[in-house]
């Protein structure tokens, strides 16, 4: 079993050497990795998924327990303790809903009968449209796939570390899903531009020119500001579905929203 | 000498594998490079541009590449010996999915891609079925649980494989291919021979003649409804 997870510094875009000792992130733990485009956040989270061994372009290590793990777990999805949601809002697979999540659930060692209703059922918690069991994946837009795929990583991926990066796009209900993977006991990494997912993690890693430049702890300050910062999304949210879906914004929509 | 068959559809990543694959071991071994291919192929003059190791090709022209692999892999196993390399990577020119370019000695690597399609591994037969080693190419470019569900098509069409997933660009996560390939035995050309079942033989068509229909033609012949004719051999 998982308790924490260690990640020892690789080099930067320039091949110098990391400025810090090494990250270690426990169960329970949520974590934001924050920085402009280019800066090495995805590589970052990459280099957890691939269980880096100082062999991806970043030259990281990852270590579970404190220790090297093993090729088995590497290279065996159904032993996999990671899953990531990516940004892939696409894919390629022709398969309908329905069998997409059957063979993953094969490829995790998954043998619940009702697993695939069940992701779908949450997946449609993500999202304004609702997503079939008989569609085809390659014709999902691009807020079904992140949702399916956010469901499918909850329910059939079932890891103890859970990796997410930039949830935020594509349209989808992001607070409903920081609700269900957050108090999980797993440990949670967000990559985000967003400044409520940054600021609702208790932990943040700052990247420039693909390496880590320091990593800062929550303040109280910045929890009281992540909590206004939630009302104010909540609030931006609530027009955004009543624009979507086609009512006209005006004084008593506001008020009876927003006392 | 060592031997690596890299097989793989067009633009799936075979030669990105193989370019990683030269600049990890060059320092360690002399290298012999062969691409296969029926019109054009560069991959020759870049890894020798590059790495300044031994690399020549071969158009097939009107031949099927896979047969003209065949007939010219003695020689070209001679030519490597001579080059004294000390490890003779072959790229095959990837294209019809009847046959496999794999030997009984050596490593067969078979070269997929992320967005090839789901039914690829089955569609690709022996390519696929025969191989030694799968690598899963451009993993950047789809979610997780799509890479998983690929693996798991591969693994359903060849238990036992082993499988590796990278982005062939950067050479991510391919220590063990490395391993393995170092760690490979040394063949012995007399005892060379093909993994695969190779295709029937010339029948008419294949000499070029265009009538339609199966009484215009002798040597393998079908019908719309029913079997090959019962005196031909019809593989396995």
């Amino acid at each position: 079993m998982i308790r924490e997870m260690t990640i020892l510094p690789g080099r930067d875009k320039s091949a110098a050497k990391e400025n810090y000792d090494h990250i270690t992130l426990s169960t329970g733990e949520t974590i934001s990795i924050v920085g402009p485009t280019g800066s090495g956040k995805t590589a970052f989270i990459t280099d957890i998924e691939l269980l880096a061994q100082q062999d991806t372009s970043t030259k990281r290590t990852v270590l579970i327990n404190g220790k090297t793990p093993g090729d088995e777990i590497r290279n065996n999805p159904s032993l996999k303790p990671i899953v990531m949601i990516t940004q892939n809002t696409k894919c390629f697979a022709d398969l309908t809903t329905e069998e997409f999540l059957q063979i993953h659930a094969r490829a995790r060692g998954i043998e619940k009968e009702k697993i695939v209703d069940a992701t779908i059922e949450l997946a449609n918690n993500f999202t304004g449209e609702k997503i079939k069991k008989e569609n085809r994946v390659t014709v999902l837009s691009g807020g079904q796939t992140r949702s399916l795929l956010i469901a499918d990583a909850i329910l059939i991926g079932a890891a103890p570390v859970i990796l997410l990066d930039e949830i935020e796009n594509a349209g989808i209900f992001k607070q409903e899903v920081i609700k269900i993977i957050q108090n999980s006991g797993k440990i949670v990494i967000f990559v985000t531009h967003d400044p409520v997912i940054a600021l609702l993690t208790s932990k943040r890693i700052i990247m420039e020119n693909g390496a880590v430049k320091m990593i800062l702890y929550r303040s109280e300050f910045e929890i009281r500001a992540a909590q206004n910062l939630l009302d104010l999304d909540h609030r931006v949210g609530v027009i955004r579905e009543n624009l979507r879906a086609g009512k006209i914004i005006t004084r008593e929509l506001i008020a009876s929203n927003f006392i | 000498m060592k031997l690596l068959i890299v097989a793989g559809p067009p633009s799936a990543g075979k030669t990105a594998l193989i370019r990683q694959v030269v600049k990890k071991l060059h320092h360690k071994m002399k290298i012999a490079f062969l691409k296969i291919d029926v019109v054009k192929a560069f991959e020759d003059l870049e890894l020798r541009k590059e790495f300044n190791i031994v690399a020549r090709k071969f158009y097939s022209g009107d031949l099927c590449p896979d047969h003209a692999g065949v007939m010219i892999m003695g020689d070209a196993v001679e030519w490597a010996e001579e080059k004294s390399a000390d490890l003779f990577i072959v790229e095959s020119a990837g294209l019809c999915l009847r046959c496999s370019p794999y030997v009984n000695q050596g490593l067969g690597i078979v070269i997929l891609s992320s967005i090839s399609g789901i039914h690829a591994p089955e569609k690709m037969g022996a390519m696929v079925s025969l191989a030694d080693i799968v690598v899963v190419t451009k993993i950047d470019l789809v979610s997780q649980a799509e890479r998983e569900v690929l693996i798991q098509k591969i693994r359903e069409v060849h238990p036992g494989v082993t499988i590796m997933e990278t982005n062939a660009l950067q050479g991510t996560s391919l220590h063990k291919l490395y391993q393995l390939i170092e760690n490979s035995a040394e063949i012995e050309q007399e005892t060379l021979v093909l993994k695969g079942n190779p295709p029937l033989g010339t029948c008419t068509i294949c000499m070029g003649k265009k009538e339609v229909g199966w009484k215009h033609h002798f040597g393998v012949i079908q019908k719309l409804d029913g079997q090959l004719a019962e005196y031909l051999y019809r593989g396995e």
